[in-house]
């Protein structure tokens, strides 16, 4: 008798742990796929593609089905019909990805209004995460840079005076205007900003550098779209010998992208940038992360900071969904549920702030220097813990809405 | 060295060099729209494959960046001879619109090819050490490559005038850009000359691609990026016009770079204003014929 | 016969005749129904692609408009996006700092900033033509994005102006995820500015119009007023593509500075070109096959879907310049040469 009812217990058990929905959840991944960012997208994707693939057992019974759109290029059409067909057409439970911040903008009013959670794994202006209360971003605003770099540069480089050079878009005037408030607020001397130009195209730097050698600032701090631009500072501030005459280059990380430092000779050892992300970086996570990166897409293949907050991205949405049981549907549950996240990933400790929906995460000053083995890479140099959105605590311009 | 002719000088310099590329690239088109009346926007793609040309010989085959340059001049203009006799030659007699649509047609193929076979993410050449680095003149460090840019440009301006002005083939271009059927009347094989500018044209784009990777860097979009900024210099300087160009190499390129130094604010605007001035007062351009 | 004995007759009759002749050959046929059918049965088969239709729709308002500039008047243009934009921003602008959020005045307010936008810059730039008048109305175009980026803390910039709502249509359709009444509400108003733009074409002005770009000469010739034909044609286009760029900025419910992109007036013409020119219905044709084709293929290979939009250009060009429409129309004609065959 006493076997019957353990067989029948065991039955009962397996019954309802059996019948325990499996939910598969979609995830629509909107990312640059054509064009001339399509690398970016790209360091996204694989990522994304990575973890999903190396994880997918943390979620059992539950499964994950990514739905892949293109971004388009950065006028925000293109991702606000990509996005919302992925939520009318495809039925998606979350929106992940977002490289260009017109994307991101432009689709705020519609996941507010379709109650779904978008997950942003690069897209820095500041002001997003103020846009709907179902965004949660996992890479950074350019305030997370920029503003620690201010202190930093004052503080640690000797650079009293400084000269912001930046391409003339959002992004560059929120990051210099990032370190301008960090650096003026510990007495140093901003003695020029020179716009550069507009994205689009690669401008000659000369003239824009030159001016700014021969005011002679202590240091000059850069920002330029990841890519392109940034092998072109390089080649500039080479050629001008800028070092030579005493004006340091700094920057965000966007100066020195994983994937283009190898090209940019000896002008770019010296250099000293504030992000969140190298290769290099010592950790057991990010040791982890590049093996499992180059097993998967071979050895001369980079991971970069865009890689670092895409892994980190779906670390988080596996995490939550864990959390929720693979019961995704109530998108206002689900971002509350991500809110405190944290964990330790290749860019180090991170978390969500539950206050902003933005991450928090540790900001490192780096320099570039030549590495026993030849190549190039980076030096930590110091670390600042646990850096939060300057621009939203301070409430600076649309920061503040 | 008082601060305002240190800055005219670098002015004048920076500006200079941007100036002889700028020349150098948009020559050829300049002589084959006017010689031949052929809009030809594919223009952007011979500088283009000009450079990924450089690119391959100085990294895969190792050849040194100069004799590179002149390498990738000469086989890209003869293989520009192939489009001209089986493809540009049939629109000789058409419109402004169709030659437009199908030179810009090739301009995104080559764009997918070079997209294809070179990926997105832009190249960049080793230079040998002679042109890294600087020349210190006490006031003012030279980087050496501009240098040697503006050098390159003044040969060649040399070159091609004499060319233009004191052979005999020379004078048959010219006689052809006047008035072809006169040209031809008197006994000038006008197809033979067309596809020999044409040649010469393309290859001094490609030469003007493969001086541009050090600038700009080289990127698939180099075909329809910069073509506008060669557009502009023709239009300016006048259809079929050596002098022209180079006048209007020297306006643009000199106030542009003015104008990214003395008021950056408003950097790219320059460059078209000049040319809505240039073409309202002339609108055939500096040496240009209505 | 003496000229004196020669009765002259009553030029305004004439003229009303000649109108009246003009509309009795082009009034509507039944095959003209056929697109807008399919536009409506498209709502019915394919609910769930509303926000793509309205945009493929807004392409086919911003291709005709540059059918009236290029395929009618024969004024080749770099820089038709410079209108689309104007139209965005009026929108936008008006918004985001007026808080003008009524949709179907913002759509009047559009047309007449671009009309005169389109009015003043073709007054002085209609007289040139060719090569000059390419890059002028390039430039012309990217001053416009180069100025709005100048005072981006008025514009947006390329982050432009997020989170702008505009009050239900008429006061009575509200916006819905999935595109539904902006879909409707954009057909509408195609429908309407293609009528009008249809009586103009086939008007005596429209005729007047063919004969400046078939032989400009002659047209001066016979003592036409030209340059007044080509601007008001000009400013007539311009405010239709101002129309299609409010709709833009009303659909999107966003606008960033990218709208000026030379990328967009070049995306159009192809368009134009791939339809016919000269054909009204090549805009909606060549509108629709280009959207179509870059939402499949370009999922597919964004690189061979660039060589592809490429080839099919030198191939048409080729063997195909009155595009699609003048291959349907070769073929019809050929069929019907064929049929008549005893």
């Amino acid at each position: 008798m006493k076997i019957m009812r353990l067989l029948g217990l065991t039955a009962l058990a397996l019954t309802v742990g059996g019948t325990a929905q499996a939910e598969n959840v979609k995830i629509g991944v909107v990312l640059p796929f054509s064009g001339a960012n399509a690398d970016l997208g790209h360091q996204v994707d694989k990522a994304f593609d990575l973890y999903v693939k190396l994880h997918a057992k943390d979620i059992a019974p539950n499964t994950v089905e990514l739905v892949k759109r293109d971004e388009g290029p950065p006028t925000g059409a293109n991702a606000k019909t990509a996005a919302t067909e992925l939520i009318t057409n495809d039925k998606v439970s979350l929106l992940a990805g977002f490289v260009f911040s017109p994307s991101a903008i432009a689709l705020a009013p519609v996941v507010t209004q379709a109650k779904v959670p978008m997950i942003i794994a690069n897209a820095g202006t500041a002001w997003i995460t103020n846009l709907s209360p179902y965004i949660v971003r996992l890479s950074f605003s350019m305030w997370h840079h920029g503003f620690p770099m201010g202190a930093y540069a004052y503080n640690k480089i000797g650079c009293k005076t400084a000269a912001l050079a930046y391409t003339d878009f959002p992004p560059g005037k929120d990051s210099t205007e990032a370190f301008k408030t960090g650096f003026e607020k510990v007495g140093g001397k901003i003695v020029d900003s020179v716009p550069m130009g507009s994205p689009v195209q690669v401008p000659d730097f000369t003239p824009f550098f030159q001016k700014i050698k021969d005011e002679k600032p202590d240091c000059m701090y850069v920002f330029i779209p990841s890519g392109a631009h940034a092998a072109g500072v390089m080649k500039a501030y080479g050629e001008l010998g800028m070092r030579k005459a005493g004006v340091k280059l700094i920057g965000p990380m966007d100066l020195i992208p994983d994937n283009k430092l190898q090209d940019m000779g000896d002008a770019a050892i010296g250099t000293i940038v504030m992000g969140n992300y190298a290769v290099d970086l010592d950790n057991a996570a990010n040791k982890a992360f590049n093996a499992e990166w180059h097993k998967a897409y071979g050895k001369d293949s980079y991971p970069d900071f865009m890689s670092a907050a895409g892994w980190d991205t779906m670390h988080a949405i596996f995490d939550t969904i864990k959390k929720v049981n693979g019961k995704v549907d109530d998108g206002a549950k689900f971002v509350d549920a991500m809110k405190g996240w944290s964990a330790n990933g290749p860019r180090g400790h991170v978390s969500i702030d539950p206050a902003t929906r933005d991450i928090v995460q540790d900001e490192n000053a780096m320099e570039v220097i030549r590495k026993p083995d030849g190549k190039l890479g980076v030096k930590v140099l110091g670390t600042t813990k646990a850096v939060k959105d300057e621009c939203k605590i301070e409430k600076i311009g649309r920061c503040g809405s | 060295m008082p601060h305002f002719v240190i800055i005219a000088v670098s002015i004048l310099f920076d500006g200079l060099a941007y100036a002889m590329f700028l020349f150098i690239t948009s020559v050829g088109l300049s002589v084959t729209m006017g010689l031949m009346g052929f809009v030809n926007l594919a223009h952007g793609a011979f500088a283009m494959a000009g450079g990924y040309v450089v690119v391959t010989l100085t990294r895969t085959l190792g050849i040194g960046f100069v004799p590179a340059l002149a390498i990738s001049a000469v086989v890209v203009g003869a293989v520009s001879v192939v489009f001209e006799r089986f493809l540009y030659r049939r629109l000789y007699k058409s419109n402004d619109l169709e030659q437009v649509l199908l030179t810009i047609g090739l301009a995104f193929m080559a764009i997918a090819t070079a997209t294809y076979f070179y990926g997105p993410i832009p190249k960049s050449v080793p230079l040998p050490e002679w042109l890294q680095g600087d020349i210190n003149l006490g006031f003012r460090s030279f980087p050496s490559y501009r240098a040697f840019l503006i050098v390159l440009g003044v040969v060649l301006i040399a070159v091609l005038w004499y060319g233009f002005e004191r052979t005999n083939i020379g004078a048959k271009i010219r006689a052809a850009v006047d008035n072809r059927r006169m040209a031809e009347s008197v006994g000038i094989n006008v197809d033979l000359l067309f596809t020999l500018t044409f040649a010469v044209g393309s290859g001094l784009a490609a030469l003007g691609g493969g001086l541009a990777i050090q600038l700009f860097g080289l990127s698939p979009n180099f075909a329809v990026l910069y073509l506008v900024l060669f557009l502009i210099v023709v239009a300016v300087g006048g259809l079929g016009s050596l002098k022209g160009t180079l006048l209007a190499a020297l306006v643009l390129g000199i106030f542009d770079t003015a104008g990214k130094y003395l008021l950056a604010d408003a950097g790219g605007f320059f460059i078209y204003a000049v040319t809505v001035v240039v073409l309202l007062i002339k609108p055939a351009g500096f040496y240009g014929r209505e | 016969m003496a000229a004196s004995e020669r009765t002259i007759p009553d030029r305004k009759a004439t003229r009303e005749r000649a109108a009246e002749y003009l509309l009795r050959r082009h009034r509507f046929r039944p095959a003209e129904a056929l697109p807008w059918l399919i536009a409506i049965a498209v709502y019915f088969v394919f609910p769930d692609r509303m926000t793509f239709g309205s945009q493929v729709v807004i392409m086919v308002m911003f291709a005709l408009s540059l059918d009236l500039i290029l395929g009618y008047a024969g004024i080749v243009t770099l820089g038709h996006a410079a209108f689309f934009g104007i139209g965005a921003y009026t929108v936008g602008l008006g918004a985001a700092r007026l808080g003008w959020t009524e949709p179907i005045s913002g759509l009047f307010a559009a047309a007449i900033v671009s009309a005169f936008f389109g009015f003043l810059t073709g007054w002085f730039l209609l007289r040139y033509r060719g090569l000059t008048l390419l890059m002028l109305t390039l430039a012309t175009a990217i001053m416009l994005q180069e100025a709005g980026n100048l005072r981006s803390d008025f514009s947006g910039g390329y982050d432009g102006l997020p989170g702008l709502v505009f009050k239900p249509v008429l006061g009575l359709f509200d916006y819905d995820l999935y595109g539904h009444t902006n879909y409707i509400y954009a057909l509408v108003v195609l429908a309407v500015v293609f009528f009008f733009v249809r009586r103009i074409v086939y008007s005596p002005f429209g005729q007047a119009l063919t004969g400046i770009r078939e032989n400009v000469r002659r047209m001066h010739a016979i003592g036409s007023p030209v340059h007044r034909r080509l601007v008001t044609v000009y400013t007539i286009g311009a405010g239709i593509a101002g129309i299609a760029g409010a709709l833009f900025t009303q659909t999107n419910a966003y606008v960033t500075l990218t709208v000026f992109d030379f990328d967009n007036s070049a995306k159009v013409m192809v368009m134009l070109i791939l339809g016919g020119t000269g054909r009204l219905y090549g805009a909606f044709v060549g509108a629709v096959v280009y959207m179509v084709l870059e939402d499949k293929l370009s999922k597919l290979s964004p690189t061979f879907w660039q060589f592809g939009i490429g080839l099919l250009l030198v191939l048409g060009v080729l063997f195909a310049p009155r595009g699609l429409l003048g291959l349907l129309e070769n073929a019809g004609k050929y069929l019907s040469k064929f049929r008549s065959k005893p």
